[in-house]
């Protein structure tokens, strides 16, 4: 009884000591490589890193969703971000500082956006926030940026009818994505159209745009068609479809998230081939393809500004570095490059600016962005007063790799026009932040 | 004209059938146990990611192997989710019965554990795991055998706990510092991964102009067998008929020496293992993501509270019910056999669209419920709760 005693007692502080020992080893490992990640860009200088860790940096949010529903997109728009972050502060930063991220995760609920973005500018005191993917978390943090006169890049394509002082839109306005693949489509596929969308503002908005646009340009709506955000059913819609194009025609796709596969498996299963009923997606970009699986989307089509196949030296060298830092399996696309774009163009305006501003005061910094110009992996983007970019319009086809053949790019880039002019509310109505003298900037009559 | 009537009860079958096969194993947890299971959804989704999984082993063997996974998956998709079902009701479940709210939050929190957990899993986080249960509850294992046992319990968790945290979350760090990428990566990560149903399964029966999937007949089938399986089970085999007296009155059959936790656990195990099939079926139709299970949840209940609690013939009514009912709503086929009284037909169109017809279901269903709020085919008699 005794010895066995003696036994466990051993084991038992053998154990404890031998945990101990192994933990304290552990803490004293990562404390000194943590240090290292932290500011990978002063390894080299060893001198230099504790100034660039004692407040000579400027602080800028990132906010996107890590959690939730939308982290499957909107992680890959953080890795594209912090790229461009990294590839600054190696090249010695901005006006010799180095940019400080501060990541937030917006956890795909709107009213979570508004939070952090408040946290952000109060606490953090960042000087520029880059983040949000949906239109819902644009139009929840809008009153925030609005309210502390901040600024907020935003890199997704989206439904326009918006114009803010406070906002920079990088990714596309409907007229450099929406309104350019409908007058493709109406030239090459067809002149019968079934929208079908997501239930929400953007797919809602595009298709009122779409009408418009058919109606004036001599091409048909014949039917259209909402599903509630995530729901995977879609028969009832592939029966309409049917039913409402026994020929075949265009099907205009503006469904979101994880409806897509849905929508696509059933498409293919009920027999509606590419050759017959064209779809063209402004949702589905390569991540999106890998996710679906190229057999259902072979040969249908999306329209975007930029293609992981873009052949330019700048696309070569982002995807390049892209890969070496994040593993060779992923893919680029749009919102990132727009992601990538925002970083850079803010750099260049804090650059013109000669400081970063501080959160209180980022006049100088906006006005600064206009104009600025970008040699971006899409081609040639310029920031324009009315706080969208100008950009190349393309419409790629989905190839057996997963990747895009691109069938249609317009010769040079497109500008930009936030207040839609086919839809009776805001037709004629412009937006101009460098004018001076109207009510509102951001939507007057020209 | 035939053919587009058959085509109609072939789809609303097909969108009920759905909905029946991930009731089903709703149907026994919440209808037979009384659990309100809100993992439900994230049991069907492991069964989707094991189907994943076992797609790409079969990738892997070469080609006339890769035709046929989708049968192993179904099999792996129930041994897996039943496993994890089993645990969920072994470490939680079992502490809460006769606690509806209790189970509701408990689980409703595992079902966000679950989702981060297959976002997050890397061989680190397996590793650390497995190390941190065989240290702890290896060593409270050796502990309990001290005769003093009740005496130092408290003490050997406080000691424990922390120890084997420790150790699990240092060998962690010195692996991922070790092997880098390797070990670090995550296997699913947060984006949707890709099921693709076999060559035979994909694209469908020409009928007219028409298609029949088969990937839907697939699951129809599948759905039949299930139900047959379950019912089967149920009805002729001993640990069926102790199933339905533990429901029936759990105390009395505890008292004729029925192992009710047993039972329990085996009920349990055996509506999350329906759930995998569940998930295993609609990864062949929709998405595979860490959020696939929550498209799914409400319907599930919904399905089950409608046809009755307790009744799975209520559940195989309900859902074809449901489905039929969405899918005639959501056509527009109402609107067309309404077409000359213009006010009922502006009426029927306006619900026509898929997201309306579900606002439709859902009136009726509210309707339906204040009339028979015990669903279509409530339990009787003296042992139903009042």
């Amino acid at each position: 009884m005794t010895r066995q005693f003696g036994r466990r007692k051993f084991l038992l502080y053998g154990s404890a000591t031998l945990g101990t020992s192994i933990l304290l080893k552990a803490c004293a490992s990562s404390t000194t490589s943590s240090s290292g990640t932290a500011s990978p860009a002063a390894e080299s200088p060893a001198a230099e890193s504790p100034a660039a860790a004692s407040g000579d940096t400027i602080k800028v949010g990132v906010l996107h969703s890590l959690s939730g529903t939308m982290a499957i997109s909107e992680k890959s728009v953080v890795d594209s971000t912090m790229l461009a972050i990294d590839e600054i502060n190696k090249a010695g930063g901005v006006g010799g500082k180095q940019i400080e991220a501060v990541q937030e995760d917006g956890a795909s609920d709107w009213p979570t956006f508004a939070e952090k973005a408040k946290k952000l500018i109060e606490e953090d005191k960042v000087v520029v926030i880059f983040g949000c993917w949906t239109s819902a978390s644009r139009k929840a943090v809008l009153p925030v940026f609005e309210e502390k006169n901040h600024m907020l890049f935003y890199p997704v394509q989206y439904e326009g009818q918006e114009c803010s002082k406070n906002i920079f839109y990088t990714g596309a306005a409907p007229n450099q994505q929406i309104e350019p693949s409908v007058d493709w489509l109406l030239k090459e596929k067809g002149k019968d159209f079934y929208l079908v969308g997501s239930d929400y503002v953007f797919p809602r908005t595009a298709n009122t745009i779409i009408k418009a646009q058919l109606q004036a340009k001599g091409g048909k709506t014949v039917g259209e068609d909402y599903l509630p955000l995530g729901s995977t059913e879609v028969t009832p819609i592939i029966a309409k479809i049917r039913s409402a194009l026994p020929n075949g025609g265009v099907i205009y796709n503006t469904l979101n998230g994880d409806s897509n596969v849905a929508f696509f498996k059933q498409l293919q299963g009920a027999g509606l081939t590419a050759d017959k009923y064209p779809v063209m997606s402004v949702s589905i970009a390569e991540e999106e393809v890998k996710a679906i699986g190229t057999e259902f989307l072979k040969g249908q089509y999306a329209a975007w500004n930029y293609f992981m196949t873009v052949d330019s030296p700048e696309n070569k060298k982002y995807v390049e570095a892209f890969k070496a830092k994040y593993g060779d399996d992923r893919v680029t696309n749009d919102p990132m490059e727009a992601g990538y774009i925002s970083v850079n163009l803010w750099k260049q305006a804090v650059e013109k600016a000669g400081d970063p501003g501080t959160p209180t005061d980022l006049e100088k910094v906006r006005t600064a962005v206009y104009g600025q110009e970008f040699a971006a992996p899409e081609g040639p983007v310029t920031m324009k007063p009315n706080h969208h970019i100008s950009k190349t319009v393309r419409i790629g086809e989905v190839r057996d790799d997963g990747l895009f053949e691109i069938v249609y790019e317009t010769p040079k880039p497109v500008d930009p026009i936030p207040w839609n002019q086919y839809v009776a509310e805001t037709k004629g109505f412009t937006c101009d932040w460098t004018k001076t003298g109207v009510d509102n900037p951001g939507k007057f009559k020209s | 004209m035939f053919t587009g009537i058959l085509d109609g009860i072939f789809n609303g079958l097909s969108v009920g059938s759905v909905l029946l096969l991930a009731a089903l194993g709703l149907a026994i947890v919440f209808g037979l146990m009384g659990v309100i299971n809100m993992a439900h959804g994230e049991l069907m989704m492991l069964g989707a990611y094991t189907t994943f999984v076992v797609q790409n082993g079969f990738k892997q063997l070469g080609a006339p192997w890769t035709q046929f996974y989708i049968f192993f998956a179904v099999i792996a998709a129930f041994l897996v989710a039943a496993l994890v079902g089993l645990a969920l009701e072994r470490g939680v479940i079992r502490y809460l019965y006769g606690r509806p709210l209790e189970t509701l939050l408990a689980t409703w929190g595992v079902s966000l554990i679950l989702q981060q957990f297959v976002r997050s899993v890397n061989w680190v986080l397996v590793i650390g795991l497995i190390l941190f249960c065989l240290l702890f509850f290896g060593g409270l294992w050796i502990v309990k055998r001290r005769p003093d046992f009740e005496r130092i319990r408290n003490w050997a968790i406080a000691i424990l706990l922390p120890l084997s945290a420790a150790i699990s979350f240092a060998v962690g760090s010195v692996l991922s510092k070790t092997y880098k990428l390797a070990v670090t990566k995550p296997w699913f990560g947060a984006q949707n991964v890709d099921v693709t149903a076999p060559k035979w399964l994909l694209g469908g029966l020409p009928i007219g102009n028409y298609q029949l999937p088969y990937t839907r007949m697939f699951i129809m089938v599948l759905t039949v067998l299930c139900v047959l399986g379950i019912y089967f089970f149920l009805n002729k085999t001993p640990w069926g008929l102790r199933i339905r007296s533990v429901t029936q009155n759990r105390n009395m059959s505890a008292c004729l020496g029925i192992p009710t936790q047993k039972v329990d656990a085996l009920t349990f195990a055996l509506g999350s293992g329906l759930a995998g099939i569940a998930g295993c079926a609609v990864s062949l139709l929709g998405s595979v993501g860490p959020n696939t299970g929550q498209n799914y949840i409400v319907n599930t209940f919904m399905v089950v509270v409608v046809g009755g609690v307790g009744k799975l013939v209520g559940t195989i009514v309900g859902a074809m019910a449901i489905g039929i009912t969405d899918y005639i709503v959501g056509t527009g086929i109402l609107a067309q056999l309404f077409a000359p009284i213009p006010p009922l037909a502006n009426f029927f169109t306006f619900f026509a669209t898929t997201s309306m017809a579900k606002v439709m279901v859902f009136f009726l269903i509210v309707v339906f419920l204040q009339f028979r709020p015990a669903g279509l085919f409530p339990q009787k008699g003296r042992t139903v709760d009042a």
